[in-house]
């Protein structure tokens, strides 16, 4: 079912003009994808996939050989850690991972101090996980290398809906004109904020689909619109991405209970019935089976795009390594 | 016998509508007469005024922190100072502790208001008896909204009886939980959890209830919203004796200042959208909000540098307040003798307190400025203990240049 070859660009982008000798990704960091014109993300998004027909064939360079990677993480992951880990080791750099738990976070040390001292130890990429909206681009402030946002709060998550778009690129071709669903808690996920602007921005048409309580205030603003039922918001999808329904969110009295979530917005073969027969199924992981989503739907081969999305988070983070430090020292001259 | 001359000035009291040329003679700490055609003592020593307004000094009605040199460089010569400090202002040793009454050397005079509830922690009512004899000029939790129903009955029945005025903070917390701004698409895109304007009304539209059902006065700290406005003039419309305040924050300012999580502007309550702000300026000109307040709060680095959700909400306002309110004369042609009215007498009347108008036979407490004298807001110039103001880089109009209390040059202008 892969397509394995590029695609051709967006129909709408053919007309844009790549910049003469100019830098097509501009960015020092990585903290959003709100604002990124859709020639940048195009951009990311062909980079990356070099990178993942590289990964198939298992054809490595180490380009970015006696770079520094680290990789701060203060909210608990796996994947995106692994991730960015392996990304960054295939691509030659060293990769150093730091976590809240043996880190001096929890001795009190305030966040812009951290910032400081790992500036002061040279890397060349930060990747940053925080808890806190806002707390990634604070912390890039202080910082004179190419910071990666790996998720704060409730903001953004930009390399996820990047991965999300390779998958969704090379499985469909396109991501124009498509209709895609985005379900389930939508109210304190950064991966739909980021999914909403990117496929939007990439010309797809963008619904959410998500009980009242979940969903966020004026979220029709973003250009998404907006179902509290699945049957209606299903209709006609070519892509359904579901979202992890996070448990502790229960106590704040969002949701009834995690049976009464299952009934109206778990996925299930029935509840899928409504979107196009190809529908493509994907979720970010980790899952819960029997909450946002029953098995028999998450295994299904034919629809589900969930182990490919984790496939192609490696070559979307190879991609967005290569790009951010290809600058940097021309930067870093700069500032000097 | 020191006896101080103010010549050549245009005296503005909002309390008597006065508004002319003239001499006011200060005598022992005391005005001692005032007008056109005063003639000066000989032995007074002349503060010549240049034709600039002579005001009397302001009474700000909400500050968490005395910070007396930003508050006399900002013509404030009565502070209110709010109850929740570290510790909290609960009895009346530390009342009497704080309070300040210019004879001492101070720079400004320090009312502080008592906290309603003991420790502000909203469950039992702290001594509000012996507060009010230590000379607590008020009750309210500060920034805590006094959330039982039953308890604010009680403390309302009790502050009337007192004849002491209850200072609410209208925000229902269960509704504004874990908020860090106002409900909006910003709130939504910057994925920060909101504030909606409701917590606001509802708070207002419980404790007119409970005015009504006991005949207190209650005054609400601050108003930012379209909803809290309407909930406000419905109460005064049914002549129940409620007052409110704004700091100029709310009607200069609106949500768009969080842009990129700027923790400075981060306030409870919360900046709100344009509409609000509006308003807020409308609220202003028909008099539903009754006073303008400073909300002084500093707030160091620790405090602010910080992600947007865990900053301290505050910002300082004293050295602020009287040029931002110009605002609501220079922009909004809202007369300027309400404007001043509402930064000195209609606090001082509302409290109770003898300061708040240029009268024989009161303090004086007064302000000179130049009303219409431009500048832009730094706050590296700044004489508070912080410099957090949402206002940097800000263009104003109206400079304080000399700040007298109790008779005393407390501050003036040196660039003058």
């Amino acid at each position: 079912m892969t397509n394995e070859s590029v695609p051709e660009r967006e129909p709408y982008l053919r007309a844009m003009i790549d910049p003469p000798g100019g830098n097509p990704f501009p960015q020092r960091h990585l903290l959003g994808i709100e604002g990124l014109p859709p020639e940048q993300i195009q951009y990311l998004l062909d980079v990356a996939e070099g990178y993942a027909a590289a990964q198939r064939s298992r054809q490595f360079r180490p380009k970015l050989r006696g770079l520094t990677q680290i990789n701060l993480f203060f909210e608990a992951s796996t994947r995106t850690l692994m991730s960015f880990e392996i990304a960054g080791k295939r691509l030659g750099m060293d990769t150093v991972s730091f976590s809240v738990d043996t880190s001096s976070i929890k001795k009190g040390e305030t966040l812009l101090d951290t910032a400081q001292t790992l500036n002061a130890m040279r890397p060349d990429v930060l990747v940053v996980r925080h808890g806190r909206s806002g707390a990634v681009s604070l912390l890039a402030q202080k910082m004179n290398c190419a910071v990666i946002n790996a998720g704060d709060g409730q903001h953004e998550h930009p390399t996820q809906a990047l991965l999300d778009a390779l998958t969704i690129r090379r499985r469909k071709g396109r991501i124009h004109g498509l209709t895609i669903a985005i379900c389930g808690d939508i109210l304190h996920s950064r991966v739909a904020r980021s999914n909403i602007h990117l496929l939007s921005a990439m010309g797809a048409r963008v619904r959410v689909v998500a009980p009242p309580t979940l969903l966020p205030y004026e979220c029709m603003r973003l250009g998404a619109e907006v179902f509290t039922n699945m049957e209606d918001g299903l209709k006609g999808c070519d892509v359904v991405m579901m979202l992890r329904l996070q448990k502790e969110r229960m106590q704040g009295a969002f949701l009834p209970s995690e049976r009464e979530f299952f009934h109206f917005y778990g996925l299930t073969e029935d509840k899928l019935k409504p979107a196009k027969p190809d529908v493509l199924v994907m979720h970010p992981g980790p899952m819960n089976r029997g909450v946002e989503i029953a098995t028999s739907v998450a295994d299904n081969l034919q629809h589900s795009a969930i182990e490919e999305q984790v496939e192609m988070g490696v070559a979307v983070r190879m991609g967005c390594l290569d790009v951010l430090t290809r600058h940097l020292h021309d930067q870093t001259e700069a500032d000097q | 016998m020191t006896i101080k001359a103010f010549t050549n000035a245009r005296l503005i009291d909002p309390a008597s509508g006065r508004d002319e040329a003239g001499t006011l003679i200060v005598e022992d700490g005391r005005i001692s007469a005032l007008g056109h055609g005063i003639t000066v003592p000989k032995q007074a020593t002349v503060i010549d005024c240049k034709g600039h307004i002579l005001a009397p000094g302001l009474v700000d009605m909400r500050s968490f922190s005395i910070d007396e040199k930003a508050a006399a460089a900002g013509g404030i010569t009565s502070v209110i100072l709010m109850p929740d400090q570290s510790p909290p202002l609960d009895d009346a040793a530390m009342i009497a502790q704080k309070v300040r009454t210019g004879s001492d050397g101070s720079l400004v005079r320090v009312h502080p208001m008592g906290a309603a509830t003991q420790g502000t922690e909203g469950e039992a009512m702290a001594e509000i008896g012996l507060m009010t004899k230590a000379g607590a000029v008020g009750f309210t939790d500060g920034r805590k909204t006094i959330a039982s129903a039953r308890i604010m009955r009680r403390i309302l029945d009790y502050a009337r009886n007192l004849d002491r005025l209850v200072v609410q903070h209208a925000e229902e917390p269960t509704l504004a939980a874990n908020g860090a701004m106002n409900e909006s698409e910003i709130a939504t895109r910057l994925g920060l959890s909101g504030i909606p304007t409701a917590a606001e009304a509802i708070m207002i539209e419980r404790d007119a209830r409970l005015v009504a059902l006991t005949g207190a006065r209650l005054h609400h700290a601050q108003i930012s919203c379209i909803e809290g406005i309407d909930a406000m003039a419905g109460a005064k419309k049914r002549g129940l004796p409620m007052t409110c305040g704004v700091s100029p924050q709310y009607f200069i300012l609106n949500e768009t200042s969080v842009g990129d999580y700027r923790t400075f502007a981060k306030l409870s309550p919360p900046l709100r959208s344009e509409a609000d702000r509006h308003a807020v300026v409308e609220a202003i000109r028909t008099g539903v909000i009754d006073v303008i307040c400073s909300a002084h709060e500093p707030r160091d680095q620790d405090a602010k540098r910080l992600p947007f959700a865990d900053a301290a909400p505050g910002s300082v306002g004293y050295e602020t307040l009287l040029a931002l309110s110009l605002t609501l004369y220079h922009a909004y042609d809202i007369p300027l003798m309400q404007v001043l009215a509402m930064l000195t007498v209609k606090p001082s009347e509302l409290l109770g307190l003898e300061c708040g108008r240029l009268e024989v036979g009161r303090p004086a407490d007064l302000v000179i400025f130049d009303l219409d004298q431009p500048w832009r807001i730094d706050p590296e110039e700044f004489s508070s203990e912080t410099q957090n103001t949402p206002f940097d880089g800000h263009a104003v109009q109206g400079r304080v240049l000399r700040t007298v209390l109790a008779g005393r040059t407390v501050y003036e202008d040196k660039d003058q």
